[in-house]
């Protein structure tokens, strides 16, 4: 197998495009990442959407944005793994360059999530749950992690004021994204005074569905010598699954499919857990990053929430955590923050993260889940 | 409309109809297909007690589409006594009332209104277990 480089990122900002199609964005984003490198040499164009199909009435995004972007005769795909669309659009990639089958593909994430009202976003993105034995219920995304949350603080005695230093972090890094949906600080006491959304998460601990689209273009070692300076390497990548609904696991708490493409994907990197200096993970809650980082092996179970509280996540401490600004602040494109993840990791590893960059960081980890982790895709980012 | 949808799953929704292995004795809901590998009747039919425990809990209350009507409601994870876990709406029951550990029994109810053209969706809920004496 080939190694496997990104040697182009871009993204749009996080928000509210009421102005703007999915195509615009995704192009904005594509063109972004291509920069001087001419669209019609990209062998490869795979398109990561969790709701675009269900919310646009439209599928085969992939021949859409292929078409948009000028090349519609590439071969075009789109994928769909709810959150975790992203991180299984990038690893096709990575597998079709590794290869040799493609010597130059682009992975575009984009999501429109804003055409349609609160109720209508709410059931969609609640069909990355069981729709037969979880959605119908009228059990929300939201209110499952919730459910974990509550039981996380059951087993280890946290309380809901424990999980602030998720959001606060988030929000404090996200000033220094100029990408990101809310660039500005949030206290502890802000967090604790939110209404609730579904308890005990409150309103400041949930993620908002935003629009965006991000891009990341990825080559084999000869094309990335010849067309960039700086090509961050791709050195890990890892697909697993677990049952779709909750209810199915032996221990809700513990997310297989993270441990089991974290131990993939580090394996294949000829690194261990210790080498990783900064990671990006789907966090639309404090819950769900305590639950990525304990089940992935860089905390023991139960001491996540007490690790962030002692600092750990931030760009200072052991285990940083979105740098730019996550789900919670970056805004949760859905389906695009796999792509998301790599843009802001790839920017970590350049030493382009500005007030939120990590120390000489050299290897990140960018893991994203579909669902409550019935599909996690993980990646290892490095300098060579 | 998806009425067939509804229709297939109603042994399942209206009386918690799980299968029980016949050689292990292993019993899971909800219901599923032999897995590969598996002899076509290794799975029979069997009907759970609809007894069991909350394993945690939470409330809705910015809903998805066809709920718009019932928040705030409380969402369970109720472990059934005979091992299996379910999700499903909590009723009969104070959103102050809900507890991990609570013993719970299950009922029918309506799950979802799905318009003038659709079906009233019903299927299982769970309630607090009302002690005896308190009728």
């Amino acid at each position: 197998m080939r190694h496997v480089y990104i040697i182009g990122t871009g993204a749009t900002a996080v928000g509210e495009h009421w102005d703007r199609s999915a195509e615009s964005l995704a192009i904005e984003a594509l063109n972004s990442a291509l920069g001087t490198i001419p669209v019609s040499r990209l062998g490869a164009l795979y398109v990561a959407s969790a709701l675009s199909g269900t919310l646009h009435a439209q599928s085969q995004i992939g021949a859409l944005i292929a078409t948009a972007a000028g090349i519609p005769g590439v071969e075009a795909v789109t994928i769909e793994a709810g959150g975790a669309s992203g991180g299984v659009a990038l690893r096709q990639a990575c597998m079709a360059v590794a290869s040799g089958a493609v010597d130059l593909a682009a992975v575009v994430g984009v999501e429109k999530v804003t055409d349609v009202l609160d109720a209508r976003r709410e059931a969609a993105l609640a069909l990355a749950t069981d729709a037969d034995w979880e959605a119908i219920h009228g059990v929300t995304l939201t209110a499952l992690w919730a459910l974990l949350m509550r039981r996380y603080m059951h087993e280890y005695g946290y309380t809901a004021d424990d999980f602030a230093p998720f959001p606060i972090n988030a929000h404090a890094n996200a000033v220094a994204n100029p990408r990101a949906m809310y660039r500005f600080a949030i206290t502890a006491d802000k967090v604790r005074s939110a209404p609730m959304v579904s308890e005990p998460l409150g309103l400041l601990d949930c993620s908002t569905a935003a629009d965006g689209a991000a891009a990341v273009i990825i080559a084999s070692e000869g094309l990335a010598r010849e067309l960039c300076a700086n090509p961050v390497r791709i050195a890990g990548s890892a697909v697993a699954t677990d049952t779709l609904a909750l209810h199915s696991r032996s221990n809700p708490l513990w997310l297989t499919a993270a441990a089991q493409t974290t131990a993939a994907a580090l394996r294949s990197a000829h690194l261990t857990h210790s080498d990783v200096q900064v990671f990006d993970v789907t966090d639309p809650h404090g819950i769900a990053a305590a639950l990525a980082l304990e089940s992935s092996g860089f905390a023991e179970r139960g001491t996540a929430v007490a690790l962030a509280r002692e600092g750990a996540i931030t760009p200072k401490g052991r285990l940083p955590l979105a740098t730019g600004g996550g789900c919670k602040a970056r805004g949760d494109t859905v389906g695009a923050n796999g792509v998301y993840q790599i843009v802001e990791l790839v920017a970590q590893l350049r030493g382009q993260a500005g007030a939120a960059q990590v120390e000489g960081a050299r290897v990140a980890l960018a893991q994203c889940m579909g669902g409550i982790g019935a599909t996690v895709a993980t990646h290892i980012l490095t300098l060579d | 409309m998806d009425l067939a949808k509804h229709w297939r799953l109603r042994h399942a929704r209206y009386r918690l109809e799980g299968q029980r292995n016949r050689l292990t004795g292993e019993v899971r809901f909800p219901p599923a297909p032999p897995r590969p590998g598996e002899a076509e009747d290794v799975w029979e039919p069997y009907v759970l007690s609809g007894r069991g425990r909350v394993y945690s809990f939470s409330v809705v209350r910015q809903p998805p589409e066809g709920f718009e009507d019932q928040p705030p409601y409380l969402v369970a994870l109720v472990r059934l006594d005979e091992g299996p876990m379910v999700t499903a709406q909590l009723t009969d029951c104070d959103l102050e009332q809900a507890a991990i550990d609570m013993p719970v029994e299950m009922v029918t109810r309506r799950l979802r209104d799905l318009g003038p053209t659709g079906l009233i969706v019903y299927g299982y809920k769970f309630r607090p277990i009302v002690q005896s004496g308190n009728h």
